[in-house]
């Protein structure tokens, strides 16, 4: 996941260290919310009234996974989280319930499991779309920067695609630099919502080593066009 | 009195008994006596059927009876050897032979009467048809010109037509011609496709005629002779692009070509549209082609400056301007052709080059016929603007004085929407200048309030007095080039640079203008070092010595090159259109797949350009991110509108 922005303060939680150790017995439901909220209190901000930068590093701490892990990103996916590097307390709690996940324990084993939430396509379409959607920082922003791109595309495709992810990574870095030759992408700086979702639809419809079947008449966007080229160019060199 | 009576039976007996004495001799007899003897036999035949059916007339009718009669007891028996024989006859007369024909028509006739025409008859003689002119075909297409043959397949075709008219049955012609045209067109019809290729070479109008009558009624026949019509006009065409050197003997040789070729399609192939296509599809192969790093568009816009800078008879004016609106619709990119066009226009009305305000209106009223109003009304704006600055020259001068100002000034107002974009400068005016533009101003403030000046210095003229030592002469130069010169009043030497803080003006325009001053035709100007080229270390010096045997001399300024800027301009105009058209279509259709909407866009914006699949892309692409339109996720080759 993109570096979220960083906030000088340090946040102030509660400490909550040994409730894994007392067993859980069965509690009615509103003392379920009870803990979620809890636990958001724990690593809230308290002027800002949410989790900020720092308080989910704490909680990548606390669940021992990486900030910049695919995870973090499912995980916010599952709260709905809108602001990049902050949860607010409805998300939280989405997220929560949805995981089944109230105690930092089970909040923890929850997310280490979350890449398996991917397995089925429609999920996975939804979740591509939203890691797009999450970088997306300014108000009327509806494009995000090759260097995010890129990184993105790394975090969200490569288990599935790793080849392609590598060409297409290349081709987008390349261009930036290059973009006076003529079948590299030129004045792409920033891609929109359609092209990244175009990207994920090239990878799953078109067999790499079979481009001659390529159509570019089709709807496909331009700058997969030029990406064909671009392979097609290499391929002969 | 005794009429004398027989018997039914004894009649029958008769007529068998005839019936059978006239098998044997037709048994006996061959070729044209057999036909001769079964003609008179069938003719007497009938006669008697005739008469018996009179002394019977009481009895059911006998003619049927009696056709049976003959056609059981002799015509079965007869048929094969009477259809030999009328074929060979036909044949004879084929080779040119004289033959009796109305012994066929009978002979025909008694076919036709028996009901058996077409099965006994005709099948065969139509075979027989096919054969003799297969064989004949095969040897005259060795042996004959592409002309020769045809005359001959002409000929036979007439002569075969006249058979049916003297003795076969009406109903064979169509049935006949098909078989002669196959034999004789349409098999060899790629050797003789061979031959229009040389007659379209050697301006065999005559010849080509003839083709074009007898494939005519060939179904599909004359679209291979298209084919080659068409190749022909796009070989000629590229050959003279490729041969071209220069641009204005090019147009030229299009027109001619053109008119050329039109006039064959006129004459031998008598306006057919097929072949109007076939030309317009050739003139648009090679009317693109870029030569010598000019489109096509610009070539034609440069032509059409060229005539109307220099002029001509009225008639030989238009005639020309008429061909040169005819080809512009044989090029795709319409609108750069506007652009260049527009670009020149601007200049001769500018700087007073134009020959012939008429001639100017001429070519404006043909191009709107052709392209539209839309396509000429930015122009018809301009020449409408010149018309309206001499009016308001006048009012000015009146102005000049009722105000007893004294200047010697004379301004052109332009419309902004309809000239060409000129990027304003911010001269330095020397100060003889400023004045007179500041009294413009006052002048302009009475006139209207809400307009805004902008003065493009770059545009305008300037008379000077050059003092020079031998003799004064008078300089007409641009602007530009009058606010350098004045500088040299103060000074006697500048250098580049003080030139260029001075006037305030980029280093292209310094330099261009440095170089027309100094190393051009006229050297007002002399340049230490005395180098070529002018570099931003020389120093310049009015040149006293300087003279010429005319008191007043122009010294041009050549224009920057305007390609780029106009290519420029026409790119950022396209993407405007695309857009439009898609929002257009989209807006109407509300959900459209991919590939209808990029032919759509296609038809739509075909009348000026043609646009590039990439650009409709990039435009949907740019659409989508506006939230003209959005992707449908379930097909993504298809877009919907959003309101």
């Amino acid at each position: 996941m993109p570096r979220p922005k960083r906030k000088a303060a340090v946040p102030t939680r509660s400490s909550d260290a040994d409730s894994s150790a007392r067993p859980e017995p069965k509690k009615p439901r509103g003392n379920q919310f009870n803990r979620i909220d809890q636990l958001f209190e724990s690593y809230v901000n308290k002027t800002l009234g949410l989790i900020d930068p720092e308080g989910i590093e704490a909680l990548c701490n606390d669940v021992n996974v990486n900030h910049t892990d695919v995870r973090m990103l499912i995980f916010a996916w599952k709260m709905k989280a809108e602001k990049q590097g902050y949860f607010s307390k409805d998300e939280w709690r989405r997220g929560l319930k949805c995981l089944g996940a109230d105690t930092r324990p089970k909040l923890k084993k929850a997310i280490e499991g979350l890449d398996k939430e991917l397995k089925v396509p429609e999920c996975f379409e939804d979740f591509y779309s939203y890691a797009f959607q999450y970088c997306l920082t300014e108000e009327k922003q509806r494009s995000v920067d090759i260097e995010t791109i890129c990184e993105l595309l790394n975090i969200v495709l490569k288990s599935e695609f790793p080849n392609q992810v590598n060409l297409l990574v290349e081709y987008l870095k390349v261009g930036k630099q290059l973009f006076k030759l003529i079948y590299v992408q030129n004045d792409y700086r920033a891609l929109n919502m359609d092209q990244w979702r175009s990207f994920y639809r090239f990878f799953k419809e078109v067999d790499f080593h079979d481009l001659e079947n390529y159509d570019s008449s089709q709807a496909w966007t331009v700058i997969i066009d030029n990406f064909v080229e671009w392979l097609k160019e290499k391929e002969k060199n | 009195m005794e009429r004398k009576t027989i018997d039914l039976e004894q009649g029958w007996d008769y007529m068998q008994k005839g019936i059978t004495k006239l098998k044997k001799i037709l048994r006996e007899t061959h070729d044209e006596f057999m036909l001769r003897e079964l003609e008179q036999r069938w003719i007497t035949h009938k006669v008697m059927v005739r008469w018996l059916s009179r002394f019977f007339h009481y009895l059911p009718p006998l003619n049927g009876v009696g056709l049976t009669c003959f056609r059981d007891l002799v015509y079965m028996e007869v048929r094969a050897n009477a259809r030999k024989g009328v074929i060979t006859l036909i044949d004879k007369e084929r080779e040119g032979e004289q033959i009796d024909r109305s012994l066929l028509k009978n002979v025909v006739d008694m076919f036709v009467e028996m009901d058996k025409y077409e099965e006994d008859f005709e099948v065969q003689m139509l075979e027989d048809t096919a054969n003799y002119y297969k064989s004949k075909a095969t040897k005259w297409i060795e042996v004959d010109s592409c002309p020769d043959y045809m005359l001959k397949a002409e000929e036979c075709l007439r002569r075969e037509r006249e058979r049916v008219t003297h003795y076969l049955h009406s109903s064979t012609e169509q049935k006949l011609v098909e078989k002669v045209q196959h034999e004789l067109l349409v098999t060899h019809a790629n050797q003789l496709l061979d031959g229009v290729r040389a007659l379209l070479r050697d301006d065999k109008v005559e010849d080509l005629s003839r083709m074009y009558r007898l494939y005519q009624k060939i179904p599909k026949g004359l679209d291979p002779v298209e084919n080659v019509f068409k190749q022909h006009i796009t070989a000629e065409g590229t050959a003279l692009v490729q041969q071209a050197e220069e641009a204005s003997s090019l147009v030229r040789k299009f027109i001619e070509l053109h008119d050329k070729y039109m006039t064959y399609v006129n004459d031998c192939f008598i306006n057919h549209t097929l072949f109007h296509k076939a030309l317009k599809e050739a003139f648009e192969v090679f009317c693109n082609k870029n030569v010598a790093g000019s489109s096509s568009a610009e070539l034609l816009a440069t032509f059409c400056d060229n005539i109307l800078k220099k002029g001509g008879s009225d008639e030989a004016i238009e005639e020309t301007l008429e061909k040169v609106v005819k080809l512009l619709a044989y090029i795709s990119d319409k609108d750069l052709y506007a652009e260049f066009y527009r670009k020149k226009l601007a200049r001769r009305l500018l700087f007073d080059r134009s020959a012939n305000e008429d001639h100017e209106k001429c070519i404006l009223t043909k191009l709107k016929q052709q392209c539209g109003g839309q396509f000429t009304s930015k122009m018809e704006g301009m020449v409408m603007d010149l018309t309206l600055a001499r009016d308001n020259q006048m009012k000015f001068e009146e102005y000049l004085q009722d105000n007893t100002h004294v200047i010697d000034l004379s301004v052109t107002v332009l419309t902004t929407g309809f000239w060409p974009s000129y990027k304003s400068s911010d001269l330095n005016l020397p100060v003889e200048m400023v004045k007179c533009v500041e009294v413009f101003k006052e002048f302009y403030e009475t006139k209207t309030k809400h307009r805004k000046l902008t003065w493009i210095y770059s545009l305008g003229t300037c008379h000077i007095i050059g003092k020079f030592e031998p003799k004064t002469i008078e300089l007409v130069v641009s602007t530009y080039q009058a606010a350098a010169l004045l500088l040299f009043n103060s000074a006697d030497k500048l250098s580049y640079s003080e030139i260029m803080m001075q006037l305030n003006l980029t280093h292209e325009d310094v330099v261009r203008l440095l170089h027309s001053l100094s190393r051009a035709k006229y050297k007002i100007l002399s340049k230490e070092p005395n180098t070529t080229t002018i570099w931003p270390n020389d120093t310049f010096e009015f040149n006293y010595k300087f003279t010429d045997k005319m008191r007043r001399i122009k010294i041009p300024l050549p224009p920057v090159d305007e390609r780029k800027k106009v290519i420029e301009d026409v790119d950022k105009d396209r993407r405007y259109a695309i857009d439009a058209a898609i929002v257009r279509i989209m807006k109407s259709s509300k959900v459209l797949g991919h590939q209808q909407l990029v032919l759509e866009c296609v038809q739509q914006l075909g009348r000026m350009f043609k646009p590039d699949i990439k650009a409709i892309k990039k435009r949907i692409e740019d659409l989508i991110t506006r939230d003209y339109l959005e992707r449908d996720q379930e097909n993504p080759n298809t877009f919907k509108y959003l309101a």
